[in-house]
């Protein structure tokens, strides 16, 4: 039972995983992307692109799939999609310094609408009666796992039964976390959050960092969109069943203090709290239903009580939504 | 020495919208040189550093490194030319430590490795006499600590032509010649050295040349050891000024502002006042010296109702009802409805004493805007006081409807001073209000204190420099990391004795 609820709820904390690693990169270069979410769902039906031209191009013989094929299209054409709108994002706020939030709340509202249009678009190809694309065979390479994990009890259940993109968004994490701390390249792009002036007086590029990170921050937070589709929805892609994760994702940014390493614990703390109603035994619909309110009610707490803390280091990057402009008097 | 100039610039012209900053200057440094910038404020003295280092790109003109032209488009291009600026608005990470912020934007070769920076850090400092902790975060230190960190910084990239702001407004008599004794060192190492200061004496005392800026104008260069200091000032201001505080005899002394044991803890935790006690009297000035940082800001706050206080209390003496009023339990708005009139000039001007965004005119309004009938805003006396003084301050400005976050610093800190005094206060606070201000204007401002002082009001000036309160004030407060350290008589006290004074309680400090 405990594994079980266990094993269910880390698919669930993924998609959070990658979108607050993700929005952690941009906003230690002091850009507060409020277009995650519309990235998360356009990175989403990237992948579902991807894998519906590859599987449409095999045609009857979805047999012969290649499965190397299977999984980097739809990898590669979610990149794509999440970097373009990440781009669009950096030349609005950096290179034309627009108001951050008002963008990113644009960038919120375009991916989704981006993402139901093509979403309709493809059921409509598809002539199917349900409203879903349904990319099964896609999705079973995304979901493979190793074959004997089964096999190692609660043990391999817990840890070894995921889908690979479950691995690679914590070995991400764990990747950033090193490079902000450790590396030339992360200390630069904390001063860039920090205090661009600093930055700038140091000779370090602020424009290249900011649109880097943007970039690179919208890349990792897409592939949750794809780990979302592709992984957890067993490749049916319907329209706004992505739901709020994306927001969440944003929250979680403030619960981990802009660390990584916490971001890991705080998804997957945040996917068994989504997770928890349907394991609670004696759970009516209607109390079910207040069950499912205890991630939102866990963020706002989150919020406060992060509002509240004092230290220094715990505050966000000084400068997070401010544009620079170097001649600035 | 070669011959031929370390750094040499021709021409330069700025402009930022409808202001000239810089209008066809030219200058010249030498190597084993130190040259003195000198000009009022919005004389173009920062702009045309903040061009040589690459913050700014010149509109017009050359500049020439080792007698090549040199095109520096950006801050990386001028640590190529081993050009290191020291701001006087520090260009530091708070959240990170020293070595951080010295390796910050660095590519050295191999590895990132701090400990290698940290043991490089402490042989800069060991060969210059600098005391820095490598590891401690930027946010923790003095104001000192961090100027220190900035030049450790630009040693660090091995610069060879150093520009100072202002190096000095934030430093003790003793700090600031250890640091001369540094510049005098790097200068016969064969550095080129160009320093702005407002300070004349520092001038005098340190630098071989002396350049001259009026109204974004070059004026000339002189030999140091062939001027003096009135000889100075008029090539600043264009006329002859006298250089005189005129101290008048306190008259009418009756205690006004009574402070008792009064305690504060900052948001970090740390005690900031430690039962700090005086008394501020009408018709005097009253000094307080003390390092940058030593409870100074919270001192202030704390008496015009913006700092919450652990214990002891801030009485005032009412001169309308002659009742004392507990000033404590108060809020700013409280305390001024009550009569009881604060003009408070803080630290950090733009921050908390004007908006930036907002004009002249506006910033005004900050203060009167609850007087006026009906549910308009008056407009008219704000803009009588705004252009009342433009006039009387001389306050550089294309208009009154110029945001002020567009002016020079020390034209803001004229419209700030300007309006508190205007609001005829009983009590006038004055943190640092010649900060970065030059000679001309800093006595426009030591008079209009000393003006006040006459009217019976009770000023209370936190200074710097040590020279000015001795002139200035009547007595003097000395607070070492806050606690009182003493009250001296300015007429009878020395720069010694204050520095000595201020330095008393660092010991303690340290250890608790």
């Amino acid at each position: 039972m405990i594994t079980a609820f266990i094993q269910s709820s880390i698919p669930l904390g993924v998609p959070l995983l990658f979108g607050s690693v993700g929005e952690i990169v941009t906003e230690k270069s002091g850009h507060l992307n409020l277009g995650i979410p519309g990235i998360m769902y356009a990175g989403g039906i990237g992948g579902v692109i991807g894998a519906f031209l590859y599987e449409q191009a095999c045609g009857n013989q979805l047999a012969n799939m290649n499965p190397f094929l299977a999984v980097i299209i739809p990898l590669l054409v979610s990149i794509l999609f999440s970097v373009l709108m990440g781009l669009l994002y950096s030349f609005l706020t950096v290179t034309l310094r627009a108001n951050q939030n008002v963008t990113g709340l644009a960038i919120t509202t375009f991916g989704i609408g981006l993402g139901n249009f093509f979403g309709g678009s493809l059921v409509k190809l598809t002539n199917s009666e349900l409203p879903s694309v349904i990319l099964t065979k896609t999705s079973g390479f995304f979901r493979a796992s190793l074959p004997f994990a089964d096999d190692l009890g609660w043990f391999g259940r817990i840890f070894l039964s995921h889908d690979f993109l479950t691995y690679v968004s914590i070995l991400i994490a764990i990747v950033v976390s090193l490079i902000l701390n450790r590396t030339r390249i992360g200390l630069n792009l904390r001063s860039v959050g920090e205090s661009p002036a600093t930055a700038d007086a140091a000779g370090i590029n602020v424009t290249r960092y900011k649109y880097m990170a943007t970039c690179l921050g919208s890349a990792i937070a897409g592939l949750g969109g794809l780990q979302y589709v592709m992984a957890y929805a067993n490749g049916v892609w319907s329209n706004d069943a992505f739901g709020d994760r994306g927001w969440m994702a944003i929250a979680l940014v403030i619960f981990a203090i802009w660390k990584p390493l916490l971001a890991i614990a705080g998804s997957f703390l945040f996917g068994a709290l989504c997770n928890i109603n349907n394991y609670l035994p004696g759970l009516g619909i209607e109390t079910k239903e207040l069950f499912k309110m205890l991630p939102y009610i866990v963020t706002v707490v989150v919020l406060i009580i992060t509002s509240m803390r004092k230290k220094r280091e715990y505050q966000p990057p000084q400068s997070l939504g401010l544009a620079y402009f170097r001649e600035e008097r | 020495m070669s011959t031929v100039p370390a750094i040499e610039l021709q021409n330069i012209t700025k402009t930022f919208g409808s202001v000239v900053a810089n209008k066809s200057v030219s200058l010249t440094v030498n190597r084993g040189e130190i040259l003195s910038i000198l000009g009022e404020n919005g004389s173009g003295k920062t702009t045309l550093m903040n061009m040589i280092s690459g913050i700014y790109f010149p509109d017009e003109g050359q500049i020439f490194i080792d007698g090549e032209e040199a095109v520096i488009a950006s801050p990386k291009d001028a640590f190529d030319y081993k050009i290191g600026m020291i701001h006087q608005h520090f260009k530091l990470v708070d959240v990170f430590t020293a070595t951080e912020n010295i390796v910050l934007g660095l590519q050295e070769e191999g590895r990132y490795n701090l400990k290698v920076a940290q043991k490089k850090v402490q042989d800069i400092c060991e060969r210059y006499g600098f005391d820095v902790d490598p590891k401690k975060k930027i946010y923790t230190m003095s104001v000192s600590e961090k100027q220190t960190v900035e030049i450790v910084k630009v040693l660090y990239r091995g610069a060879d032509i150093l520009i100072l702001d202002e190096p000095t407004a934030v430093l003790t008599p003793q700090e600031t010649q250890k640091l001369f004794a540094v510049l005098r060192r790097m200068r016969d190492d064969g550095k080129a050295i160009i320093i702005i200061t407002h300070k004349l004496h520092e001038v005098l005392s340190l630098s071989d040349k002396v350049a001259v800026l009026r109204k974004g104008e070059y004026v000339g260069t002189v030999n140091t050891a062939e001027t003096n200091e009135s000889e100075l000032t008029e090539m600043m201001v264009g006329k002859k000024i006298s250089l005189n505080i005129e101290r008048s005899e306190p008259k009418n002394v009756t205690p006004r502002l009574e402070v008792h044991h009064i305690d504060c803890t900052n948001r970090e935790g740390v005690l900031v006042l430690d039962d700090v006690s005086f008394t501020a009297n009408a018709g005097e000035i009253l000094g307080i010296a003390g390092i940058a940082g030593s409870g100074q800001r919270e001192l202030l706050e704390a008496i015009a109702g913006l700092q919450k206080l652990d214990s002891g209390a801030v009485l005032y003496n009412n001169p309308q009802t002659g009742n004392m009023d507990n000033l404590c339990s108060k809020t700013p708005l409280q305390i001024r409805e009550l009569g009881v009139r604060l003009s408070f000039v803080p630290e950090d001007r733009l921050g908390m004493g004007l908006v930036g965004n907002m004009d002249i005119i506006d910033n005004m309004m900050l203060r009167s805007y609850t007087k006026g009938k009906g549910m308009f805003l008056e407009r008219k006396a704000p803009k009588d006081l705004a252009e009342h003084i433009i006039e009387d301050l001389e306050v550089v400005t294309p208009s009154a409807t110029t945001p002020v976050r567009r002016l020079s610093g020390g034209n803001v800190q004229k419209v700030l001073v300007g309006r508190e005094i205007a609001a005829s206060p009983t009590v006038l606070m004055a943190a640092y209000p010649v900060r970065g201000l030059d000679i001309n204007s800093s006595y426009t401002i030591y008079n209009l204190l000393n003006d006040q002082k006459e009217r019976g009001v009770a000023v209370i000036f936190v200074g710097e420099d040590l020279d000015v309160l001795l002139e200035l004030c009547d007595r003097i407060l000395v607070i070492g990391s806050g606690r009182v350290t003493g009250v001296v008589d300015a007429r009878t006290a020395t720069k010694e004795e204050i520095g000595l004074l201020m330095t008393k309680t660092e010991g303690d400090a340290q250890h608790g």
